[in-house]
């Protein structure tokens, strides 16, 4: 049972924050050749943002494959991104784009792994939304 | 060693002019087999040693269709992606702003501009040409000369930001003031010393501190003048530079952490322990370095937060722990929305009240993996 899913790549930024939240979690597969992963409960999805630019390539190829799957999307409540301000309009703009796509709400944008205070925001987030 | 001598140019010859080569390939053989013969008796290295070693690696290319760590194709991609030239800014158009500012904050803007060249031109120059002798693929490698290149772009675009804004007497002085004042003299030489060192992940560490925390006490008088609707044409500029630092501090501090999963406890012990004493004494400089540029407009306090918060940026990097906690790492919102517009606080849903929170604000970035 997961009640988040995320994306995390062997830099694992990503990895690290989800860890710090301590709530079950699913990852994303890295390869193709994985299995793909079936959610088929309620969640929260947690992306890093990749390019910096023009956005294209923002969310990463292996989160639209997941994405792609419509039993997948039928169960997604928010997302939330990590990123950098360094990127300025491009900082979590992963997030933006999914919610968007999936009409879900953009829940929180931290940075790298995330500080103590972003995963305090993050959990007490989580339980508010859980309890709605 | 007469033959030695004749037998080693023919490397030379094989390489500049390939019609001679199967003459010179037979030379090639037997001077191998003497160069070989002269490591086992345990002799200096020749000359001929010397040319074997660049005709081997000559022939060592690097080839991008057999990628032994994907970062480094992704992030050379993304470098790639980024790549700008300071030409392409329009710069001019801030003439009419530069002249609303005061003669200090003028004064101010030109030495921050200066000591950001300095760094630049060390990045450039040293700190990224002495990371590629450490690297583990000849991918690793060729980022670091798309680092190294970018880096000298960045110090090049000052000298436009100079050029259009200033004159050539301002100019002079501002590069003078940078070769007398201690504290930015203090920073360079303390960076360049582990550049020079013999520990790579030191390096690293030093390169990472640099990329993404010395540049900080720069970078925030553009975003400061942004934020008051100056110069903005420079700050776009600068937000460039910015975008490319990031993805400098990521992937060097990337390429850390991988060889710090390497170690031992005990070794670990003492690369974190080196880490955190040299942000120390690198923040104790800067925060000097700050105060003798910024006191003069009272800003130095709201620049130490944003060191702070850069700090912390730099260390989660390298893959370690924030140092500095939320109360001093609280930056002004003006600047932190010059950097991003992202960046304020009521912009997500668990962020604020949620009252400002409006569902799908991104521009249309398609990819065209999307099925639906």
């Amino acid at each position: 049972m997961s009640e988040v899913v995320y994306f995390s790549s062997v830099s694992g930024n990503t990895a690290r924050f989800v860890e710090k939240l301590g709530r079950p979690a699913s990852r994303i597969p890295l390869y193709p050749s994985d299995p793909p992963l079936e959610q088929r409960e309620p969640y929260v999805l947690i992306v890093p943002t990749y390019g910096g630019g023009d956005g294209k390539g923002a969310v990463p190829k292996q989160v639209i494959r997941f994405l792609n799957d419509e039993e997948n999307r039928r169960y997604l409540r928010g997302v939330i991104s990590a990123g950098n301000t360094n990127f300025g309009a491009g900082y979590g703009l992963a997030g933006d784009i999914i919610a968007r796509k999936c009409h879900v709400p953009h829940l929180y944008r931290f940075e790298l792994f995330g500080t103590p205070d972003d995963v305090r925001v993050v959990n007490d987030g989580l339980d508010a939304l859980w309890r709605q | 060693m007469d033959t030695q001598e004749t037998q080693a140019s023919a490397f030379d010859d094989a390489i500049d002019a390939p019609a001679l080569a199967d003459e010179a390939g037979a030379a090639i053989e037997a001077d191998r087999a003497e160069v070989e013969a002269a490591f086992a008796d345990g002799a200096a290295q020749t000359e001929a040693q010397k040319r074997q070693h660049r005709h081997n690696h000559l022939v060592q290319a690097i080839n991008w269709n057999r990628i032994e760590d994907d970062k480094d194709l992704e992030v050379w991609n993304r470098l790639v992606n980024n790549f700008w030239l300071p030409e392409k800014v329009p710069l001019s158009n801030d003439v009419q702003s530069w002249a609303t500012l005061t003669a200090d904050e003028k004064l101010l803007t030109m030495r921050v501009f200066t000591g950001l060249t300095l760094l630049d031109t060390i990045q450039g120059t040293v700190g990224a040409v002495s990371l590629i002798p450490d690297a583990v693929t000849p991918h690793e490698e060729a980022v670091y000369t798309n680092i190294a290149f970018m880096e000298s772009v960045h110090a090049k675009s000052y000298s436009s930001i100079f050029s259009t804004l200033a004159s050539t007497k301002e100019i002079d002085d501002a590069f003078r003031w940078s070769t007398e004042n201690p504290y930015l003299q203090r920073k360079a030489e303390i960076i360049i010393d582990y550049y020079e060192g013999d520990d790579p992940l030191k390096r690293k560490v030093a390169s990472t501190l640099l990329e993404s925390f010395l540049f900080y006490s720069g970078f925030y008088l553009p975003m400061y003048w942004s934020s008051h609707a100056k110069l903005t044409n420079t700050a776009d500029l600068i937000r460039l530079i910015i975008r490319d630092e990031a993805v400098h501090g990521y992937y060097i501090g990337y390429k850390f952490q991988k060889g710090y999963e390497q170690l031992s406890p005990e070794q670990q012990a003492e690369i974190k322990d080196y880490t955190y004493s040299l942000l120390y004494e690198l923040y104790e400089n800067e925060s000097k370095y700050s105060a003798d540029l910024y006191d003069n407009v009272g800003l130095t306090e709201d620049v130490k937060k944003f060191l702070h918060y850069n700090a912390n940026k730099a260390l989660m990097n390298l893959g370690f722990e924030p140092l500095f906690p939320s109360t001093v790492t609280d930056v002004n919102p003006a600047i932190l929305s010059a950097l991003s517009p992202n960046a304020d606080e009521n912009h997500d849903f668990f962020s604020g009240s949620g009252s400002s929170y409006v569902i799908g604000k991104a521009e249309a970035t398609e990819d065209e993996d999307w099925d639906f």
